[in-house]
C-alpha cells in the first residue's frame, strides 16, 4: 500500500484539499437528499393514486386496512429492494471498472448476468429450487464462473484486457450462455414460466422474505469493495507501477473482485439481470469525484440507488396501470449513454 | 516462376476439390433430411417424390413437410454463411459477425412484438423482421459514424444496441400468455419446425437479389481490404461500398431470420471454417456452402438424434459457443487484432 503520508490526491486545478473535501461532502449530502425524495415518490406514486395519510398508514401501521394502505405497503419492500440493488450494482460496477481499468466494464456486458441466469435456470430445472434464498447461491456461482471466464479469455495476449477484447468476450459469452439457457427452457415450459419473470430484471414482486437471504451477500460485498478503495487507487497506476510502490497487485485485485462479484450476484439473484447501471453510474460519479476511489465508491453506491429507485418510479408512472420492469428502463436509459461514451473516446484507446 | 505457377494451380485444384466436396455434402444432407424422421422413407421413394410422382404416404410427409424444411434450411444456411463472411471480412475481425453485433436482434425484437402483441404470422412477420433489421443496421451505422466508421466502434455500439433489443424481447415475453411466450421462445431459438411451402418463395426471391449483389460487392471488398486510402485511389469509394455491403449483409440476415428465427452462430462459424479449409482465397462460395451444411446437419441432429427434438438454433448455439471462446482465446494469444 502507499505510505500513509500521502493525503487524498490533490484536487484538479489547485483546489485546496480541505475545500474540495467539504464540497464533496456537500455533494454527497445533496445526493442523499435526492435519494430520500426519490424514495418518497416511490412510496407515493404508482398504479393506484393514494393520499398522504394513506401513505403514512401503509408504511407505519402493522396491518394495513384499506386497499390504498395495502398498495402502499407493497411499495415498501419494492423501494427497499431498488435502493439496495441500485447501490450494489453502482458499487460493483465502479469496482469492476477499477480492477479491469476498463471504462466499459459492466456486469451485464461482461457476461456476469448471463452466467447467473444459466446457473439459476439449471437450479430451477435440475434441482427444483424455487425461492430467492436458493437462487442466490446459484447466481453467485454462475456469476463468479462467468466473470473469471470472461476476464481470462479477454486478457490472454500481450496487450492484456483491453476494453474491446473484454466487451467482445463478454458479448460472446452472453450469447453462448443464452443459447444454453434456451435449450433448457424449450424442454421445460414450467421452468420457462418461472424464469421469464426473473430474467427481465425487476423489483416489482419484491417482499422482505425474498430480500433477507441476500442481505449478507450484499453486506459482505460492500465491505470488501469499500475496503479495497486504496488498493484500486494503486492498481489504477498500472501493474508495474503498483508493484514498484509496494502494492500487492494480486491480492488486492482478488479481494476487490470478490466484492464486486458478491455485490452483483446478490443483486442479480434477487432482481434478475439489470444491465447498464454498473456501467453508467461510476462514470457519472467520476464526473463529481475524480478518480480517487474512496470518494468514487460511496458516490457510485448513492447514485446507483438513486438511478434505480428513480427508474422504477418512472417505469411505474409512464405505463400506468401496469409497470415497465426496471431492467428495461435501465437498458433504455443506459444504452444511449454507453454509445455516447464510445463515440467520445478515441478508437485507439478502446 | 514455375514454382509460383505450380503453387497457384495446386491452390486452384484444392479450391475446386473442397468446393465440390462441400456441395456434395450439402446434397447428401439435403437428401438425408428427406429420408429421416418419425417414419423413414427409402431413397427411391424420396427421389420419386422429388420427381413429381405420387407415392402413397411419402408424397405428403416428404413432399409437403420435409422438402420445404430442407429447402429453407439450405437457403438460410447460404444466407447466413454469406452474411457472416461479409461482416467478418469487411470489419476484418472474425468476431464481428451479425450474431455478436446487435443486427439480428432488430429482426427478432420486431418479429416477437408482431407475434406476441399483434398475432402476426407468416409473411407479415417476415416483412416486419426485414424492415426492422434494416432500420437497426442503419441506426448502428449512423451512430458509429464519426469521420468514417471504425470497426471497433461499430462492434461496441452494436453490442449496446443488442442489449437494449434483448431487454425489449424479454419484456415482451413477460407480457404475453405462457403458451404464446413458449411459441415465441421457440421462434427465438431459430426453428425449422413450422417450415411450409409458403415460406419458400419470399426467401428464394430475396436471395435471388441479394446473393448476386453480394458476389458483385465482394470484388470491391477485396480492394477495401487494402485500406481506405488505397481503395479510394483504385476507384472504390470506401464509405459507400461499406454501406452497400452492410445493407446486403443485413438483408441476408434479416430474410433468414424472418424465415426461421435467429439461428445462432451459423453466420459466425461459416467464414472461419471455410477459411480453415481454404486458406487465403475468396471465401464467399465455400462459406455459403459451409453455412448450408451447418444448418442442415444441426437440424438433422436436433430433429432426430437427441432424446427430444430441439430447434436447429439450439444445436448450432451449443456447437458454436465453445468454438467462439476458443477463437477469442487463440486470436488473443497469437496477437490477432481484436
Amino acid at each position: 500500500m502507499i505510505g500513509s503520508t500521502s493525503e487524498a490526491p490533490a484536487g484538479p486545478r489547485g483546489v485546496r484539499p480541505a475545500l474540495r473535501r467539504r464540497r464533496l461532502l456537500l455533494g454527497f449530502a445533496i445526493g442523499v437528499g435526492g435519494l430520500a425524495l426519490a424514495v418518497v415518490l416511490s412510496l407515493v406514486l404508482g398504479s393506484r393514486i393514494v393520499s398522504w395519510t394513506e401513505v403514512l398508514g401503509g408504511v407505519f401501521s402493522p396491518d394495513p386496512d384499506s386497499f390504498a394502505q395495502q398498495a402502499v405497503a407493497t411499495r415498501v419492500p419494492r423501494t427497499v429492494l431498488a435502493l439496495l440493488v441500485g447501490a450494489a450494482l453502482g458499487l460493483g460496477g465502479a469496482v469492476m471498472q477499477g480492477i479491469t481499468r476498463n471504462p466499459l466494464a459492466d456486469p451485464g456486458l461482461l457476461g456476469v448476468n448471463a452466467g447467473a441466469s444459466l446457473a439459476v435456470v439449471l437450479g430451477i430445472a435440475v434441482l427444483g429450487i424455487d425461492a430467492t434464498g436458493e437462487y442466490v447461491w446459484f447466481a453467485l456461482v454462475g456469476a463468479a464462473t462467468a466473470a473469471v471466464l470472461v476476464y481470462t479469455v479477454g486478457s490472454i495476449g500481450r496487450a492484456g484486457a483491453t476494453p474491446l477484447k473484454l466487451a467482445i468476450a463478454g458479448a460472446a459469452t452472453s450469447a453462448a450462455l443464452a443459447s444454453l439457457v434456451s435449450a433448457v427452457l424449450l424442454v421445460r415450459t414450467d421452468v420457462f414460466n418461472m424464469f421469464r419473470f426473473w430474467q427481465v430484471g425487476g423489483v416489482g414482486g419484491a417482499d422482505f422474505a425474498a430480500l433477507t437471504p441476500v442481505l449478507p451477500f450484499l453486506g459482505a460485498g460492500a465491505i470488501l469493495a469499500l475496503l479495497s478503495a486504496r488498493g484500486l487507487d494503486v492498481l489504477a497506476l498500472g501493474d508495474d507501477v503498483a508493484r514498484g510502490l509496494g502494492g500487492r497487485v494480486g491480492p488486492s485485485r482478488i479481494l476487490a473482485a470478490a466484492g464486486a462479484v458478491l455485490l452483483t450476484a446478490g443483486a442479480v439473484s434477487v432482481a434478475g439481470p439489470i444491465a447498464f447501471v454498473g456501467l453508467v453510474v461510476p462514470h457519472a460519479a467520476r464526473a463529481f469525484t475524480g478518480p480517487a476511489h474512496h470518494w468514487l465508491l460511496p458516490y457510485s453506491a448513492m447514485l446507483g440507488a438513486l438511478l434505480l429507485v428513480a427508474a422504477d418510479v418512472v417505469g411505474r408512472v409512464i405505463s400506468r396501470p401496469s409497470d415497465i420492469p426496471v431492467g428495461i428502463m435501465t437498458a433504455v436509459l443506459g444504452a444511449p449513454f454507453f454509445i455516447w461514451l464510445i463515440r467520445r473516446a478515441k478508437v485507439r484507446e478502446l | 516462376m514455375t514454382a509460383l505457377a505450380a503453387g497457384r494451380s495446386a491452390r486452384t485444384r484444392r479450391r475446386i476439390l473442397v468446393t465440390a466436396i462441400l456441395a456434395a455434402l450439402v446434397i447428401a444432407l439435403f437428401l438425408l433430411t428427406l429420408v429421416l424422421g418419425n417414419r423413414v422413407y427409402g431413397l427411391p421413394e424420396v427421389l420419386g417424390v422429388i420427381a413429381g410422382q405420387d407415392v402413397s404416404g411419402a408424397s405428403f410427409t416428404v413432399g409437403r413437410l420435409r422438402l420445404p424444411r430442407a429447402i429453407i434450411a439450405t437457403l438460410i444456411g447460404v444466407a447466413l454463411g454469406l452474411a457472416g463472411t461479409l461482416f467478418q471480412t469487411m470489419l476484418r475481425n472474425p468476431l464481428a459477425s451479425p450474431d455478436i453485433l446487435g443486427v439480428g436482434y432488430g429482426s427478432s425484437a420486431a418479429a416477437i412484438v408482431a407475434i406476441g402483441f399483434f398475432g402476426a404470422q407468416g409473411a407479415t412477420v417476415a416483412v416486419v423482421a426485414v424492415v426492422a433489421g434494416m432500420a437497426v443496421a442503419l441506426l448502428l451505422y449512423a451512430l458509429s459514424w464519426r469521420q468514417g466508421v471504425q470497426g471497433a466502434r461499430l462492434v461496441l455500439i452494436g453490442i449496446a444496441i443488442g442489449a437494449v433489443l434483448v431487454a425489449v424481447i424479454q419484456w415482451v415475453l413477460t407480457r404475453i400468455e405462457v403458451y404464446k411466450a413458449a411459441e415465441a421462445l421457440r421462434w427465438l431459438s431459430g426453428s425449422l419446425g413450422s417450415a411450409l411451402w409458403g415460406d419458400v418463395p419470399p426467401l428464394a426471391i430475396s436471395l435471388l437479389v441479394l446473393v448476386p449483389a453480394a458476389a458483385v460487392l465482394a470484388r470491391r471488398l477485396g480492394v477495401l481490404q487494402l485500406g481506405d486510402d488505397t481503395a479510394a485511389a483504385l476507384g472504390v469509394r470506401p464509405h459507400r461500398t461499406r454501406l452497400l455491403l452492410l445493407v446486403v449483409a443485413v438483408g441476408l440476415v434479416a430474410v433468414a431470420t424472418a424465415a426461421a428465427g435467429p439461428v445462432a452462430f451459423v453466420a459466425f462459424l461459416s467464414g472461419p471454417i471455410a477459411g480453415r479449409l481454404l486458406p487465403g482465397t475468396a471465401l464467399l462460395l465455400p462459406a455459403a456452402l459451409v453455412g448450408a451444411v451447418l444448418v442442415l446437419a444441426a437440424d438433422l441432429v436436433g430433429g432426430n438424434l437427441l432424446f427430444t427434438t430441439f430447434p436447429v438454433g439450439v444445436v448450432t448455439g451449443a456447437v458454436g459457443a465453445p468454438y467462439l471462446l476458443w477463437l477469442i482465446a487463440r486470436s488473443n494469444r497469437t496477437g490477432g487484432r481484436l
